[in-house]
């Protein structure tokens, strides 16, 4: 080893100029941030709410965790800080309010339903929910693991034991599936691309980037599985007053305009 | 003193090392107790998904093997225009991120892609099948393989070379009777890290082949699908996943040794 001294004094100021801008990345800051961590089926809609709460706080900057609500809760649950969670099923979010991690009871904000699409050029296969039975066709459903697949094949049931079915509908329907998603993003890419001939995803899914590319086919409300969305301000929350305007905005006027453009049903609003 | 300052150096590295890879795999294989561990091994769903896994990950080393071995001689042994470009192009696998490289053979080979569409002409489609699974894997798995052997035959002394052709070998008799087996212990080693990238491929295959159990479901997409229900499960298809991994590269690791002791017996011999 005969490394030269001034090597030494090299890999030290490299260490030292590392973590100053470890430490200094996101301080260019005056205020507080407000992290919300939310399930991904609300990314479009609550990066319109975190603008639209910047416009009434703009001391305040808000940065979200978009990623599928089981991971979130794993997240919080394993220590991450955060300020704001909201989740696309009532289950992780109450697993994290018996963890003692919410601060007072989460509310559920809104809700929202499965739709069949169908992409908007070449087959015209799909018109109703009764032609997912018909042979040969490639449907994509979400895996029974995520909850739009768990709420997805307790829609089918439903559609089977409707008096118009055709026989064997459900088991018909099942066995036209090529692909269980483990997201339903991922269901709505294999139907954009023209892979699949249909899918089953949240109507807030149809986004407005990809709502001209896709046809959507509604389901008769009787059959329909309703997903709720709660939200809570956290307990470890080092601003809880933002937190608790954050909240606030969703459940209000101006959060549910911003909802319902998103596709999803604000709960004052739903029967 | 600067040999004090060597081992401490030493000692940091080994220490942070295990910190970053020893740890979490520890903390994987720990998680569930061992007899609870081996009572879910029996499952089906498990079962299914492993036997996939093997399938797959074989076919695709072997296609790896077949298409990559001459383009890894052709990298190995002649300089032509164009050598360095076609070199990136097959290290590129291993830099794309795994979920583009499937977008890429959909866009490629799906229903709508390129060469899909008369694919479907003649009544093939490859996506939501078995082979769209090898293809993904074959695709980001290539690089380790084609990498190894063309480093394995570029190595080969140039002087056997010499004197294979001052005895009018042809170059495929000498590819076959000096390049080959010198290579091989190369070659290998390459074939076992395309086999084990291929076995744990997950971006590719859930983006290009999709996930349905049986057909397209491997062990790294039951693992994801898993965890979002039952870890438990999920540590436990990941042990299993590790144990296979070990013990494949810990038998490339000895072959050298044993292919060692294989030849010099042989060379013993009148």
């Amino acid at each position: 080893m005969t490394l030269p001294r001034w090597s030494w004094v090299l890999a030290a100021a490299a260490a030292v100029a590392a973590l100053a801008l470890a430490g200094g990345a996101g301080d260019g800051r005056r205020g507080p941030v407000l992290t919300v961590f939310a399930a991904a089926s609300l990314t479009e809609a609550f990066e319109e709410l975190g603008a639209r709460y910047r416009g009434g706080h703009p001391d305040v900057a808000v940065r979200f965790n978009f990623a599928g609500s089981h991971q979130l809760a794993a997240q919080l649950e394993h220590g991450a800080r955060a300020d704001v969670f909201a989740s696309a099923d009532l289950r992780w979010m109450e697993r994290v309010a018996r963890l003692g991690l919410a601060a007072g009871t989460p509310s559920v904000f809104a809700r929202n339903r499965l739709v069949v699409i169908a992409p908007a050029e070449g087959s015209a296969a799909v018109h109703t929910p009764e032609d997912l039975a018909r042979p040969g066709l490639r449907l994509v459903l979400p895996a029974e693991a995520v909850p739009a697949g768990s709420y997805g094949r307790r829609v089918l049931r439903a559609l089977a034991e409707a008096p118009a079915a055709v026989g064997g509908y459900e088991r018909r329907v099942l066995a036209n599936v090529v692909s269980e998603e483990e997201s339903v993003r991922g269901v709505v890419a294999k139907v954009l691309l023209g892979e699949a001939d249909a899918g089953l995803v949240y109507r807030s899914d149809v986004t407005p980037a990809v709502a001209a590319r896709l046809r959507v086919i509604e389901i008769p409300p009787s059959a329909n599985a309703v997903a709720s969305y709660p939200i809570a301000a956290l307990a470890a929350s080092g601003h809880p007053d933002a937190a608790r305007a954050f909240v606030e905005l969703v459940h209000g006027a101006e959060g549910r305009a911003i909802l319902r453009r998103h596709g999803l049903m604000p709960v004052p609003d739903t029967p | 003193m600067r040999d004090a300052g060597h081992r401490l150096l030493i000692g940091l590295g080994l220490a942070g090392l295990f910190l970053l890879l020893g740890l979490p795999l520890g903390a994987v294989v720990t998680r569930v107790p061992p007899a609870a561990l081996l009572a879910r091994m029996g499952d089906p769903a498990l079962l299914e998904a492993l036997r996939l896994s093997l399938v797959t990950s074989a076919c695709a080393t072997a296609l790896v093997v077949a298409l990559g071995l001459p383009v890894a001689y052709l990298l190995a042994t002649r300089s032509f225009p164009g050598k360095r470009l076609l070199e990136v192009l097959i290290d590129l696998p291993m830099v794309l991120p795994p979920t583009v490289a499937g977008l890429a053979l959909l866009l490629a080979f799906g229903r709508a892609g390129i060469a899909g569409r008369a694919l479907a002409v003649a009544g093939i489609t490859i996506p939501f099948t078995t082979i769209a699974v090898v293809l993904a894997q074959a695709f980001i798995a290539a690089p380790f393989f084609i990498s190894a052997a063309r480093a394995g035959l570029g190595a080969v002394d140039v002087r056997y070379l010499d004197a294979a052709a001052t005895l009018r070998a042809t170059p495929g008799r000498t590819l076959l009777t000096v390049m080959l087996p010198l290579a091989f212990p190369s070659m290998l080693a390459g074939a076992a890290m395309t086999w084990a990238r291929a076995l744990g491929e997950f971006g590719a295959t859930i983006t290009f082949a999709g996930n349905l159990p049986g057909v397209t479901q491997t062990m790294p997409l039951a693992v994801y699908v898993a965890l979002q229900r039952d870890l438990d499960a999920a540590v436990a298809m990941s042990v299993l996943l590790l144990a296979l991994a070990v013990g494949v590269l810990l038998s490339i690791r000895l072959s050298p040794t044993w292919l060692g002791l294989l030849d010099r017996a042989r060379d013993r011999r009148p």
